[in-house]
Protein backbone atom coordinates (compact mmCIF):
# COMPACT_ATOMS: atom_id res chain seq x y z
CA UNK A 1 0.00 0.00 0.00
CA UNK A 2 1.06 3.48 -0.95
CA UNK A 3 1.56 6.24 2.20
CA UNK A 4 2.00 9.47 0.17
CA UNK A 5 1.35 12.52 1.56
CA UNK A 6 -1.55 13.55 -1.18
CA UNK A 7 -3.02 10.24 -0.11
CA UNK A 8 -3.32 11.01 3.71
CA UNK A 9 -4.41 14.59 2.81
CA UNK A 10 -7.08 13.08 0.60
CA UNK A 11 -8.38 10.74 3.34
CA UNK A 12 -8.03 13.59 5.87
CA UNK A 13 -9.74 16.04 3.94
CA UNK A 14 -12.79 14.36 2.34
CA UNK A 15 -14.95 15.77 4.75
CA UNK A 16 -14.49 19.42 4.39
CA UNK A 17 -15.83 22.81 2.26
CA UNK A 18 -15.76 22.31 -1.57
CA UNK A 19 -12.76 25.14 -1.41
CA UNK A 20 -11.28 23.31 1.10
CA UNK A 21 -10.90 19.67 -0.73
CA UNK A 22 -10.85 21.35 -4.23
CA UNK A 23 -7.83 23.54 -4.25
CA UNK A 24 -5.07 21.55 -3.12
CA UNK A 25 -5.16 19.29 -6.64
CA UNK A 26 -5.62 22.60 -8.33
CA UNK A 27 -1.78 22.70 -9.86
CA UNK A 28 -2.30 18.72 -10.57
CA UNK A 29 -5.23 18.99 -12.30
CA UNK A 30 -3.99 22.24 -14.47
CA UNK A 31 -1.18 19.82 -15.54
CA UNK A 32 -3.45 17.13 -16.27
CA UNK A 33 -5.77 19.48 -18.17
CA UNK A 34 -2.41 20.56 -20.15
CA UNK A 35 -1.14 17.24 -20.99
CA UNK A 36 -5.13 16.37 -22.13
CA UNK A 37 -5.88 19.16 -24.13
CA UNK A 38 -2.00 20.49 -25.34
CA UNK A 39 -3.14 24.29 -24.94
CA UNK A 40 -2.34 26.00 -21.72
CA UNK A 41 -5.43 28.50 -23.06
CA UNK A 42 -7.71 25.71 -23.26
CA UNK A 43 -6.67 23.83 -20.63
CA UNK A 44 -7.21 27.14 -18.24
CA UNK A 45 -10.96 26.87 -19.43
CA UNK A 46 -11.34 23.02 -18.69
CA UNK A 47 -9.86 23.45 -15.75
CA UNK A 48 -11.90 26.66 -14.68
CA UNK A 49 -15.55 23.99 -15.88
CA UNK A 50 -14.47 21.44 -14.09
CA UNK A 51 -14.57 23.41 -10.98
CA UNK A 52 -17.58 24.98 -11.68
CA UNK A 53 -19.39 21.93 -12.73
CA UNK A 54 -17.27 19.92 -9.44
CA UNK A 55 -19.42 22.97 -7.24
CA UNK A 56 -22.85 22.64 -8.43
CA UNK A 57 -22.19 19.02 -8.63
CA UNK A 58 -20.88 18.69 -5.07
CA UNK A 59 -24.09 17.35 -3.20
CA UNK A 60 -23.99 14.33 -5.88
CA UNK A 61 -19.86 13.58 -3.93
CA UNK A 62 -20.18 11.11 -1.33
CA UNK A 63 -18.32 12.35 1.58
CA UNK A 64 -15.32 9.61 2.64
CA UNK A 65 -14.91 8.79 -0.73
CA UNK A 66 -12.19 9.82 -3.25
CA UNK A 67 -12.68 13.36 -4.11
CA UNK A 68 -9.06 13.61 -6.04
CA UNK A 69 -10.68 10.62 -8.40
CA UNK A 70 -13.63 12.36 -8.69
CA UNK A 71 -13.00 15.38 -9.65
CA UNK A 72 -10.62 13.99 -12.28
CA UNK A 73 -13.71 12.38 -13.73
CA UNK A 74 -15.20 15.24 -13.82
CA UNK A 75 -12.30 17.00 -15.71
CA UNK A 76 -12.08 14.10 -17.94
CA UNK A 77 -15.79 14.13 -19.26
CA UNK A 78 -15.80 17.39 -19.66
CA UNK A 79 -12.73 16.96 -21.73
CA UNK A 80 -13.90 14.34 -23.72
CA UNK A 81 -17.45 16.36 -24.16
CA UNK A 82 -15.78 18.90 -25.80
CA UNK A 83 -14.84 19.87 -29.11
CA UNK A 84 -11.06 18.88 -28.70
CA UNK A 85 -11.93 15.85 -26.52
CA UNK A 86 -14.39 14.52 -29.34
CA UNK A 87 -11.79 14.40 -31.82
CA UNK A 88 -9.79 12.39 -29.43
CA UNK A 89 -12.73 10.16 -28.83
CA UNK A 90 -12.68 9.23 -32.38
CA UNK A 91 -8.82 7.82 -32.18
CA UNK A 92 -9.55 5.87 -29.35
CA UNK A 93 -8.84 2.05 -30.65
CA UNK A 94 -11.00 0.28 -28.31
CA UNK A 95 -9.69 -2.96 -29.41
CA UNK A 96 -6.55 -2.28 -27.35
CA UNK A 97 -8.65 -3.13 -24.09
CA UNK A 98 -9.23 -6.91 -25.37
CA UNK A 99 -5.83 -7.48 -27.26
CA UNK A 100 -2.88 -9.49 -25.84
CA UNK A 101 -0.46 -8.51 -23.21
CA UNK A 102 2.75 -7.41 -24.78
CA UNK A 103 5.70 -9.47 -24.32
CA UNK A 104 8.82 -6.81 -23.76
CA UNK A 105 12.57 -7.89 -24.69
CA UNK A 106 15.10 -6.79 -22.94
CA UNK A 107 17.18 -5.11 -25.18
CA UNK A 108 20.64 -2.43 -24.57
CA UNK A 109 18.24 0.53 -25.43
CA UNK A 110 15.78 -0.25 -22.84
CA UNK A 111 18.37 -0.02 -20.02
CA UNK A 112 18.96 3.28 -21.55
CA UNK A 113 15.48 4.50 -21.24
CA UNK A 114 15.91 5.52 -18.02
CA UNK A 115 18.67 8.10 -18.86
CA UNK A 116 16.37 9.70 -21.46
CA UNK A 117 16.18 13.26 -21.63
CA UNK A 118 13.02 14.96 -20.18
CA UNK A 119 12.37 16.53 -23.30
CA UNK A 120 12.32 13.58 -25.09
CA UNK A 121 9.92 11.78 -22.25
CA UNK A 122 7.98 14.73 -22.54
CA UNK A 123 7.12 14.09 -26.59
CA UNK A 124 7.06 10.70 -26.61
CA UNK A 125 4.31 11.52 -23.37
CA UNK A 126 2.48 14.19 -26.14
CA UNK A 127 2.59 11.41 -29.07
CA UNK A 128 0.79 9.06 -26.93
CA UNK A 129 -3.27 8.03 -27.84
CA UNK A 130 -4.79 10.10 -25.12
CA UNK A 131 -5.78 6.95 -22.97
CA UNK A 132 -2.42 5.49 -22.98
CA UNK A 133 -0.87 9.58 -22.22
CA UNK A 134 -3.73 9.77 -18.85
CA UNK A 135 -3.18 6.19 -17.23
CA UNK A 136 0.84 6.67 -17.38
CA UNK A 137 -0.31 10.21 -15.93
CA UNK A 138 -2.47 8.95 -13.18
CA UNK A 139 -0.29 6.32 -12.10
CA UNK A 140 2.98 7.38 -12.78
CA UNK A 141 2.57 11.29 -11.81
CA UNK A 142 -0.04 11.42 -9.64
CA UNK A 143 0.73 8.44 -7.97
CA UNK A 144 -3.12 6.85 -7.86
CA UNK A 145 -3.52 3.78 -7.29
CA UNK A 146 -5.05 0.81 -9.54
CA UNK A 147 -8.08 1.45 -7.21
CA UNK A 148 -8.41 4.78 -7.81
CA UNK A 149 -7.56 4.84 -11.41
CA UNK A 150 -10.70 2.61 -11.93
CA UNK A 151 -12.60 5.18 -10.38
CA UNK A 152 -11.15 8.27 -11.78
CA UNK A 153 -11.91 6.32 -15.84
CA UNK A 154 -14.71 4.68 -14.87
CA UNK A 155 -13.35 1.25 -15.90
CA UNK A 156 -12.38 -2.51 -14.24
CA UNK A 157 -9.00 -2.53 -12.45
CA UNK A 158 -8.29 -5.61 -15.01
CA UNK A 159 -8.39 -2.98 -17.72
CA UNK A 160 -6.65 -0.56 -15.45
CA UNK A 161 -3.90 -2.96 -15.68
CA UNK A 162 -3.76 -4.23 -18.99
CA UNK A 163 -3.98 -0.66 -20.02
CA UNK A 164 -1.42 0.26 -18.37
CA UNK A 165 1.03 -2.31 -19.83
CA UNK A 166 -0.16 -1.59 -23.16
CA UNK A 167 0.51 2.19 -22.29
CA UNK A 168 3.78 1.46 -21.36
CA UNK A 169 4.82 -0.67 -24.16
CA UNK A 170 3.75 2.11 -26.67
CA UNK A 171 5.54 4.68 -24.64
CA UNK A 172 8.91 2.54 -24.46
CA UNK A 173 8.94 2.19 -27.95
CA UNK A 174 8.33 5.59 -28.53
CA UNK A 175 11.79 6.26 -26.70
CA UNK A 176 13.63 3.64 -28.37
CA UNK A 177 12.26 5.14 -32.01
CA UNK A 178 13.17 8.64 -30.47
CA UNK A 179 16.67 7.88 -29.35
CA UNK A 180 17.71 6.23 -32.64
CA UNK A 181 16.18 9.11 -34.28
CA UNK A 182 18.63 11.44 -32.07
CA UNK A 183 21.64 9.27 -32.82
CA UNK A 184 24.09 10.31 -35.24
CA UNK B 1 15.28 -12.77 -21.87
CA UNK B 2 12.72 -11.57 -19.18
CA UNK B 3 11.78 -15.22 -17.46
CA UNK B 4 7.91 -16.68 -18.41
CA UNK B 5 5.69 -16.43 -15.88
CA UNK B 6 6.81 -13.38 -14.33
CA UNK B 7 6.21 -10.35 -16.29
CA UNK B 8 2.34 -9.98 -15.36
CA UNK B 9 3.97 -8.80 -12.19
CA UNK B 10 5.84 -6.48 -12.77
CA UNK B 11 3.65 -3.85 -13.62
CA UNK B 12 2.02 -4.25 -9.88
CA UNK B 13 5.44 -4.37 -7.98
CA UNK B 14 6.66 -1.32 -9.69
CA UNK B 15 3.53 0.75 -9.08
CA UNK B 16 3.69 -1.37 -5.40
CA UNK B 17 -0.36 -2.16 -6.18
CA UNK B 18 -1.94 -4.85 -4.53
CA UNK B 19 -3.71 -7.28 -6.73
CA UNK B 20 -5.37 -9.28 -3.97
CA UNK B 21 -3.00 -11.67 -3.70
CA UNK B 22 -1.86 -11.45 0.25
CA UNK B 23 0.39 -9.45 2.20
CA UNK B 24 3.34 -11.17 0.63
CA UNK B 25 2.17 -11.28 -2.79
CA UNK B 26 5.62 -10.14 -3.95
CA UNK B 27 7.57 -12.28 -2.50
CA UNK B 28 7.94 -14.98 -4.57
CA UNK B 29 8.72 -12.76 -7.13
CA UNK B 30 11.68 -10.73 -5.19
CA UNK B 31 13.41 -14.42 -4.85
CA UNK B 32 13.40 -14.59 -8.26
CA UNK B 33 14.69 -11.30 -8.77
CA UNK B 34 17.59 -12.12 -6.11
CA UNK B 35 18.85 -15.00 -8.74
CA UNK B 36 18.09 -13.29 -12.11
CA UNK B 37 19.91 -10.52 -13.80
CA UNK B 38 17.43 -10.25 -16.56
CA UNK B 39 14.42 -9.76 -14.71
CA UNK B 40 15.72 -7.48 -12.30
CA UNK B 41 17.76 -5.69 -14.86
CA UNK B 42 13.94 -5.02 -16.23
CA UNK B 43 12.56 -4.42 -13.02
CA UNK B 44 15.03 -1.59 -12.94
CA UNK B 45 14.58 0.01 -15.73
CA UNK B 46 10.72 0.31 -15.28
CA UNK B 47 11.51 1.86 -12.24
CA UNK B 48 13.43 4.44 -13.46
CA UNK B 49 11.52 5.35 -16.53
CA UNK B 50 8.73 5.85 -13.78
CA UNK B 51 10.58 7.67 -11.76
CA UNK B 52 11.97 9.86 -15.02
CA UNK B 53 7.69 9.97 -16.05
CA UNK B 54 7.03 11.44 -12.83
CA UNK B 55 9.67 14.50 -13.35
CA UNK B 56 8.74 15.06 -17.35
CA UNK B 57 4.84 15.02 -16.56
CA UNK B 58 5.25 17.71 -13.66
CA UNK B 59 5.77 20.14 -16.47
CA UNK B 60 3.07 22.46 -16.45
CA UNK B 61 2.16 25.27 -13.46
CA UNK B 62 -0.90 27.25 -13.35
CA UNK B 63 -0.15 30.92 -13.14
CA UNK B 64 -1.00 32.59 -9.81
CA UNK B 65 -3.64 35.07 -11.71
CA UNK B 66 -5.60 32.36 -12.86
CA UNK B 67 -5.98 30.16 -9.57
CA UNK B 68 -7.49 33.42 -8.60
CA UNK B 69 -9.71 33.75 -10.90
CA UNK B 70 -10.85 30.47 -10.32
CA UNK B 71 -11.03 31.07 -6.45
CA UNK B 72 -13.12 34.13 -7.62
CA UNK B 73 -15.10 32.56 -9.53
CA UNK B 74 -16.09 29.67 -6.79
CA UNK B 75 -16.53 32.38 -4.01
CA UNK B 76 -19.04 33.69 -5.91
CA UNK B 77 -21.08 30.78 -6.83
CA UNK B 78 -20.92 29.66 -3.54
CA UNK B 79 -21.77 32.43 -1.39
CA UNK B 80 -24.50 33.96 -3.03
CA UNK B 81 -24.74 37.90 -2.78
CA UNK B 82 -26.70 39.82 -0.30
CA UNK B 83 -28.92 40.91 -2.89
CA UNK B 84 -29.92 36.71 -3.09
CA UNK B 85 -29.38 35.66 0.47
CA UNK B 86 -32.26 38.33 1.60
CA UNK B 87 -35.23 37.52 -1.20
CA UNK B 88 -35.95 34.26 -0.17
CA UNK B 89 -36.24 35.56 4.26
CA UNK B 90 -38.45 38.73 3.12
CA UNK B 91 -40.77 36.33 0.88
CA UNK B 92 -41.58 34.38 3.88
CA UNK B 93 -41.90 37.05 6.15
CA UNK B 94 -44.39 38.55 3.52
CA UNK B 95 -46.05 34.80 2.98
CA UNK B 96 -46.07 34.74 6.58
CA UNK B 97 -47.60 38.64 6.88
CA UNK B 98 -50.40 37.56 4.17
CA UNK B 99 -51.02 34.14 6.35
CA UNK B 100 -51.54 35.90 8.90
CA UNK B 101 -53.87 38.70 7.82
CA UNK B 102 -55.77 36.61 5.27
CA UNK B 103 -56.44 34.40 8.43
CA UNK B 104 -57.75 37.18 10.38
CA UNK B 105 -60.01 38.61 7.93
CA UNK B 106 -61.55 35.48 7.01
CA UNK B 107 -62.02 34.68 10.82
CA UNK B 108 -63.78 37.96 11.52
CA UNK B 109 -65.83 37.47 8.51
CA UNK B 110 -67.25 33.83 10.36
CA UNK B 111 -67.23 35.65 13.58
CA UNK B 112 -69.27 38.76 11.64
CA UNK B 113 -70.91 36.17 9.84
CA UNK B 114 -72.16 34.24 12.67
CA UNK B 115 -73.15 37.19 14.77
CA UNK B 116 -75.40 38.46 12.05
CA UNK B 117 -77.51 34.79 11.92
CA UNK B 118 -77.62 34.46 15.33
CA UNK B 119 -79.22 38.14 15.83
CA UNK B 120 -81.75 37.03 13.11
CA UNK B 121 -82.52 33.94 14.23
CA UNK B 122 -83.56 35.58 17.74
CA UNK B 123 -85.79 37.90 15.57
CA UNK B 124 -87.45 35.06 14.23
CA UNK B 125 -87.76 32.98 17.40
CA UNK B 126 -88.90 36.38 19.26
CA UNK B 127 -91.58 37.14 16.37
CA UNK B 128 -93.00 33.33 16.90
CA UNK B 129 -93.16 33.95 20.76
CA UNK B 130 -94.70 37.32 20.19
CA UNK B 131 -98.39 37.17 20.36
CA UNK B 132 -98.64 39.95 17.87
CA UNK B 133 -96.20 37.82 15.63
CA UNK B 134 -97.40 40.24 12.28
CA UNK B 135 -98.21 43.87 11.98
CA UNK B 136 -100.10 43.19 8.69
CA UNK B 137 -102.05 40.13 9.40
CA UNK B 138 -103.35 39.00 5.67
CA UNK B 139 -102.57 35.80 3.34
CA UNK B 140 -102.76 38.23 0.11
CA UNK B 141 -99.64 39.43 -1.48
CA UNK B 142 -100.83 41.94 -2.90
CA UNK B 143 -102.18 43.51 0.93
CA UNK B 144 -99.00 42.42 2.40
CA UNK B 145 -96.63 44.73 -0.14
CA UNK B 146 -98.46 47.76 0.27
CA UNK B 147 -98.10 47.56 3.63
CA UNK B 148 -94.49 48.48 3.49
CA UNK B 149 -95.30 51.40 1.18
CA UNK B 150 -93.59 54.71 2.84
CA UNK B 151 -92.04 52.65 5.43
CA UNK B 152 -89.51 50.94 3.41
CA UNK B 153 -86.75 52.75 1.19
CA UNK B 154 -87.01 49.79 -1.48
CA UNK B 155 -90.00 47.56 -2.81
CA UNK B 156 -90.14 43.82 -3.52
CA UNK B 157 -92.27 41.42 -5.03
CA UNK B 158 -93.80 38.66 -3.24
CA UNK B 159 -94.70 35.40 -5.38
CA UNK B 160 -97.96 34.23 -6.11
CA UNK B 161 -98.42 30.86 -3.27
CA UNK B 162 -101.90 29.55 -4.64
CA UNK B 163 -100.96 25.49 -5.28
CA UNK B 164 -97.72 25.68 -2.97
CA UNK B 165 -97.75 24.42 0.31
CA UNK B 166 -96.40 28.08 1.61
CA UNK B 167 -98.73 30.02 3.16
CA UNK B 168 -98.06 34.07 3.31
CA UNK B 169 -99.37 34.36 7.12
CA UNK B 170 -98.66 38.38 7.10
CA UNK B 171 -95.57 40.94 7.78
CA UNK B 172 -93.95 43.68 9.73
CA UNK B 173 -91.26 45.59 9.68
CA UNK B 174 -88.19 45.23 11.90
CA UNK B 175 -84.97 47.07 12.02
CA UNK B 176 -81.81 45.44 12.18
CA UNK B 177 -78.52 47.12 12.36
CA UNK B 178 -80.00 50.40 11.88
CA UNK B 179 -82.09 49.38 8.73
CA UNK B 180 -85.30 48.98 7.73
CA UNK B 181 -86.10 45.47 7.18
CA UNK B 182 -89.25 43.61 6.00
CA UNK B 183 -89.93 40.74 7.76
CA UNK B 184 -92.54 38.38 6.26
CA UNK B 185 -93.63 35.23 8.02
CA UNK B 186 -94.64 32.29 5.76
CA UNK B 187 -96.48 28.96 7.16
CA UNK B 188 -95.47 25.52 5.82
CA UNK B 189 -97.44 22.44 7.31
CA UNK B 190 -97.02 23.48 11.03
CA UNK B 191 -93.98 25.69 10.10
CA UNK B 192 -93.18 28.96 10.21
CA UNK B 193 -90.56 30.61 7.80
CA UNK B 194 -89.48 34.24 8.39
CA UNK B 195 -88.08 36.17 5.33
CA UNK B 196 -86.15 39.34 6.12
CA UNK B 197 -85.37 41.98 3.22
CA UNK B 198 -83.14 44.95 3.36
CA UNK B 199 -81.05 46.93 1.14
CA UNK B 200 -77.64 45.14 0.36
CA UNK B 201 -75.46 47.23 2.42
CA UNK B 202 -71.71 45.82 2.63
CA UNK B 203 -71.52 47.40 5.38
CA UNK B 204 -74.57 46.41 7.38
CA UNK B 205 -74.34 43.53 9.97
CA UNK B 206 -77.40 42.04 7.75
CA UNK B 207 -75.29 41.74 4.96
CA UNK B 208 -72.73 39.73 6.37
CA UNK B 209 -74.60 36.64 6.33
CA UNK B 210 -73.20 35.61 3.29
CA UNK B 211 -74.46 34.12 0.79
CA UNK B 212 -75.33 30.22 2.02
CA UNK B 213 -77.35 27.77 3.29
CA UNK B 214 -76.68 26.74 6.82
CA UNK B 215 -78.06 24.97 9.58
CA UNK B 216 -77.63 26.82 13.14
CA UNK B 217 -79.17 25.42 16.34
CA UNK B 218 -81.21 23.53 14.05
CA UNK B 219 -82.65 25.82 11.91
CA UNK B 220 -81.86 26.58 8.42
CA UNK B 221 -80.72 29.87 7.01
CA UNK B 222 -80.67 30.71 3.16
CA UNK B 223 -79.66 33.92 2.46
CA UNK B 224 -78.76 35.33 -1.18
CA UNK B 225 -78.66 38.99 -2.56
CA UNK B 226 -80.84 39.99 -6.22
CA UNK B 227 -81.92 43.13 -7.22
CA UNK B 228 -79.46 44.71 -4.86
CA UNK B 229 -81.48 43.56 -2.11
CA UNK B 230 -80.46 40.94 0.74
CA UNK B 231 -82.82 38.42 1.89
CA UNK B 232 -82.65 35.69 4.38
CA UNK B 233 -85.05 33.09 5.29
CA UNK B 234 -84.63 31.57 8.77
CA UNK B 235 -86.85 28.35 9.60
CA UNK B 236 -87.05 25.34 11.36
CA UNK B 237 -88.21 23.73 8.30
CA UNK B 238 -86.12 21.65 6.33
CA UNK B 239 -83.47 22.65 4.20
CA UNK B 240 -85.28 21.31 1.04
CA UNK B 241 -88.64 23.16 2.16
CA UNK B 242 -86.19 26.84 3.04
CA UNK B 243 -85.30 26.77 -0.46
CA UNK B 244 -88.17 25.76 -2.13
CA UNK B 245 -89.59 29.04 -0.62
CA UNK B 246 -86.43 30.81 -1.86
CA UNK B 247 -86.90 29.60 -5.37
CA UNK B 248 -90.86 31.40 -5.17
CA UNK B 249 -89.28 34.80 -4.01
CA UNK B 250 -86.38 34.65 -6.37
CA UNK B 251 -88.84 34.11 -9.24
CA UNK B 252 -91.34 36.77 -7.82
CA UNK B 253 -87.97 39.34 -7.89
CA UNK B 254 -87.00 38.33 -11.22
CA UNK B 255 -90.88 39.67 -12.29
Amino acid sequence: MRYTVQAVADHLGDSGSFEDLAMPHFARLYNLACWLTHDTVVAEDLVQETYMKALRGFSSFQQGTNFRAWIYRILRNTFLTSKTGLKVVATIDLDDETAAEPAYQVTPESLLLARVATETLQRALESLPMHFREIILLCDLEEMSYQEISQALGIPIGTVMSRLSRARKAMRTLLAAGKEALRP
Amino acid sequence: MICDGWQEQFDSYVDDASTGRGPDEFAALEEHLRSCPSCAAEIFTRMQLKRATRAAAARYIPSSDFRRRVEKSIHAESKPTWGWTWIPNLAGAVALILLVAVSTLLWTRHARHQEAIAQLLDMHVATLASSNPVDVVSTDRHTVKPWFQGKLPFTFNLPELQGSPYKLLGGKLVYFDRNPTAQLVFELRKHELSVFIAQENQQSAFSRTGESDARENGFTVESWNQNGLRYVIVSDAGPTDVRALGDLLKSAARQ
